[in-house]
């Protein structure tokens, strides 16, 4: 699966002006091309089936990835029950893979019936516990059922049946097997904020949580506000995961992808103190970072300000994270922060800067460093100002004592012909109602 | 006939005779105001009656004379031979008289004004109004009718001057809030023509923000104005009404001042050419309003505030390359453009006309100058005086009858609980 003759070329497209690579969306296979056996093997149940197909529809023209990620899912999907994926996959692969991976009707048919025939037995079973109203049988019949439409791939109903177990929990054990699969069915449908208020619910149970339920939760939490875009509560979330949890979420994520989210999303939100207390004085966090070793380099080389070997190891990493199921949508946006950190890192001990020297080590071009600069002074993010002429950034410090003398200069004009509008609109209205009792008078 | 020559003839006598003191002046007040009707019907009272009296000892009576004599339509041979008896009674006359009679005199005024517009020779109306308007002012803080009617001469003889020094008093008190609009709205005007915008947007300000119940056709106008100063002088445009704005005004405004929040809004992005566009499409309508000189000062208006962004983050920059930022032609208007700010005093900055660069100073001003500390001082001394004029006015407030009649009868709505009530129980219905 080898592809020479990307592989072996140097590093090619370097963080030009950072973030205007949104249209982009041919991988730059450069580095580590992805491995879709391995990567497939972290993962299992549905999740897995989802994140092959991401990647075959996501590889742009790849056609050996593509092909062996549809080989993949085919083979594994053939191991379940849900025959709709079935037949996605078999269009997608469209007789390129041979006989072996063509349209197996009989296999559809089969399931289908054999679908049929348990979703009748689950019924009757359900009816009978309802009748006899035992609340732990009734509860486990939801449960079935929600497995069930799980696995026949009928998401939402899935959902209502976990949720409707709700009212035949008895014991703590009950609620958190509930919240869990919710939970599950929430990230698969993509209802982030289900999984929010049910993080939540499973948390403020009473009794201690055993440490794998937390983690596995920390996980979705952060999941979740990944989503949303919370990128500072995310890496939060994902940094307190404890290590123990190792492969038993491998349903919903595995440790590579806890280390991966949380590295970017504490790089791209936190300052810097917080980024050495959390994550690189984090002895928890190490163990998941042992297992991205290219992530801890680059949360290293930005804690360092060796800016140029951070932004290469983001560089090489952007293709693989672009076929990542809940990166895909966020990795232009955190590359930009953590792009817009690193200039406004590197520019804040110094007095003056010379620009062809940060524009060599961020490996741009000085307009380009100036246009970036401008953005960044203009929000107000770096207090400094560009000599166009030298091509020197001098850094600007307000002088307080002036502008507060300005300022209260201007506030007391104001304060003057707020007042005086204020009196005579006051007048105004006096007269006014005089006038008009007056009148009634 | 004999008969009513007598009356007139017993009128001026009492004139004469009563108007010594104040005592005297109200009780020849109290006869002319009965004598008026039959003055005004006699057909032999004319001009040289008033040889009789003395303008400056006898001017409520000759105020009452010139009144009926003047009356009538207007025309040009009228208004040539008026226009100077009235100027010279306005320059002699006693102002503790006139003021016993203010509407009279105001009525008298406004005739000098519109005699003098029938000969378009507004310059010669000014002079007697200003005068005129500083007699009947009881104090400066106070609005009279005849404000609004001298800035409108002013305007028109573009004598920008003379009306700024009535607008330097501060106008607190008023008697008809129709004299407030025009008084701010002509006052707007003329501080535009002399460039002041930072007291042209308070006057327009004030128009935009009064209390009324509904729309105004002068506040639109004011509004409109008033869109266009801000952009030229403050280089934005906030789309929502200050919010004191009453709320027939805040409803309404916007529906009849489309275009104008159109050109506020496209200025906010700050393109040259968009703007450009804009004024010419809308020409017409700008041209309507008489405003489209304004709306060509706020297009230029809008290089300035790029070139004022620009000094925000560079320390040098070359001429080319602000003419490129901010879509001037070439190098050479740019540095027009930056000569005539340093020239105004908008930005600090130094030209390098071998290199080609411009390099941007900070505000030299240190704060530290014995000027700096008086002006420091006025300000502070300013401020404590408007602070006791509000608490005075907040107290006198709280005793007013009606302000405490109107609260007692709406304690139940305002429930204040036990707490708050701050008006006496015998207030309440």
């Amino acid at each position: 699966m080898e592809r020479e003759d990307e592989a072996s070329g140097p590093m090619m497209e370097m963080c030009t002006n950072g973030g205007e690579e949104t249209s982009n969306r041919r991988p730059i296979i450069s580095g580590e091309p992805l491995d879709i056996e391995a990567y497939a093997a972290l993962y299992k149940g549905r999740t897995k089936i989802m994140r092959l197909l991401f990647i075959a529809n996501h590889c742009g023209g790849n056609h050996a990835i593509q092909l062996e990620a549809l080989r993949m899912a085919y083979d594994e999907i053939k191991k379940g029950e849900n025959t709709q994926l079935f037949r996605d996959v078999v269009n997608k692969i469209g007789g390129r893979l041979g006989d072996k991976y063509g349209m197996d009707s009989a296999w559809c048919e089969a399931v289908d019936r054999r679908a049929e025939q348990k979703k009748g037995k689950l019924e009757n079973e359900l009816s009978s516990y309802r009748t006899n109203l035992i609340k732990e049988s009734i509860r486990m019949g939801y449960n079935d059922f929600g497995d069930f439409y799980y696995a026949c791939g009928m998401l939402g109903d899935a959902f209502k049946n976990y949720i409707r177990t709700r009212d035949y929990c008895t014991t703590t054990k009950h609620i958190i097997h509930m919240c869990m699969n919710a939970i599950l069915v929430s990230i698969e449908m993509g209802q982030f904020t289900h999984v929010t208020s049910y993080v939540n619910k499973a948390e403020q149970n009473p009794d201690p949580l055993d440490p794998i339920v937390i983690a596995k939760l920390r996980c979705a939490s952060g999941l979740a506000h990944l989503e949303l875009k919370k990128y500072k509560l995310a890496a939060r979330k994902f940094l307190d995961v404890n290590p123990e949890l190792g492969n038993s979420y491998n349903e919903v994520i595995a440790p590579q992808d806890i280390a991966t989210y949380g590295g970017l999303c504490a790089l791209a939100s936190f300052d810097r103190s917080e980024l050495k207390q959390k994550v690189i004085d984090n002895i928890n966090f190490r163990n998941f970072l042992e297992l991205v070793p290219e992530v801890r380099e680059l949360i290293n080389d930005f804690y360092s300000s060796r800016y140029a070997s951070c932004l290469e190891y983001l560089a090489s990493l952007k293709a693989n994270l672009l076929l990542d199921i809940h990166l895909h949508d966020h990795v232009d946006t955190l590359y930009d922060q953590i792009r817009k950190k690193a200039v406004i890192q590197y520019t804040l001990p110094f007095v003056s800067v010379d620009l062809s020297r940060m524009a060599d080590a961020f490996k741009t071009s000085v307009s380009g460093l100036e246009k970036e600069l401008e953005a960044l002074i203009t929000d107000n993010q770096i207090q400094a100002r560009i000599d166009s002429h030298n091509k020197i950034l001098y850094a600007r410090h307000a002088d307080q004592r002036n502008a507060t003398f300005q300022k209260a200069l201007q506030m007391g004009n104001e304060f003057d012909r707020d007042v005086r509008a204020m009196l005579l609109r006051a007048n105004l209205l006096k007269h006014e109602y005089h006038a008009r009792s007056s009148r009634k008078l | 006939m004999i008969g009513v020559m007598n009356s007139v003839e017993a009128v001026i006598t009492s004139i004469q005779g009563l108007s010594a003191s104040s005592e005297d002046l109200s009780a020849l007040h109290d006869l002319l105001r009965g004598a008026q009707d039959s003055l005004r019907a006699e057909p032999d009272v004319n001009f040289s009656i008033l040889d009789q009296l003395d303008a400056s000892k006898h001017s409520l009576g000759y105020l009452y004379f010139l009144e009926v004599l003047t009356c009538g339509p207007v025309s040009k041979e009228k208004a040539s031979y008026e226009i100077p008896i009235i100027s010279r009674f306005i320059n002699s006359c006693d102002a503790g008289q006139i003021r016993l009679a203010s509407d009279k005199f105001v009525s008298l005024c406004k005739r000098l004004k519109d005699h003098v517009l029938e000969l378009r020779d507004p310059l010669r109306g000014v002079g007697p109004l200003l005068t005129a308007v500083q007699k009947l002012q009881v104090s400066t803080k106070r609005l009279t009718a005849l404000h609004p009617d001298l800035l409108q001469l002013c305007l028109q003889a573009k004598s920008y001057k003379s009306g700024f020094s009535i607008l330097s008093d501060d106008i607190v008190e008023v008697d008809q809030p129709k004299d407030l609009f025009l008084y701010c709205y002509y006052g707007g005007m003329i501080c535009i023509g002399l460039k002041r915008f930072q007291k042209a947007l308070e006057l327009l300000y004030n128009v935009v923000t009064a209390p009324m119940h509904q729309v105004n056709a002068i506040a639109l106008e004011a509004y409109k104005k008033y869109i266009l100063v801000s952009l030229i002088h403050n280089g934005q445009f906030t789309n929502s009404l200050p919010k004191c704005a009453s709320t027939a005004a805040q409803r309404n405004f916007k529906t009849f001042s489309g275009p104008y929040i159109e050109l506020g809004n496209c200025y906010n992005d700050g393109k040259i050419g968009e703007l450009e566009a804009l004024v010419v499409a809308k020409s017409a309508e700008f041209e309507n309003d008489k405003n489209l000189g304004l709306v060509k000062q706020a297009v230029s208006s809008l290089y300035k505030r790029n070139i004022l962004r620009l000094t925000q983050k560079y320390l040098t920059l070359s001429l080319q390359d602000i003419a490129n930022m901010v879509q001037l032609g070439n190098a050479k208007e740019a540095e027009m453009h930056v000569l005539q700010m340093i020239q105004d005093g908008q930005i600090h900055a130094l030209i390098n006309q071998k290199d080609g660069m411009v390099r941007f100073l900070e505000d030299p001003e240190q704060y530290k100058s014995s000027e700096m500390i008086e002006v420091m001082d006025s300000v502070i001394q300013r401020t404590i005086g408007l602070s006791k004029n509000l608490l005075a006015m907040d107290e006198s407030l709280s005793c007013d009858p009606l302000y405490l009649g109107k609260v007692g009868r709406e304690r139940q709505r305002y429930d204040f609980g036990d707490d708050f009530d701050t008006v006496p129980q015998k207030f309440s219905m």
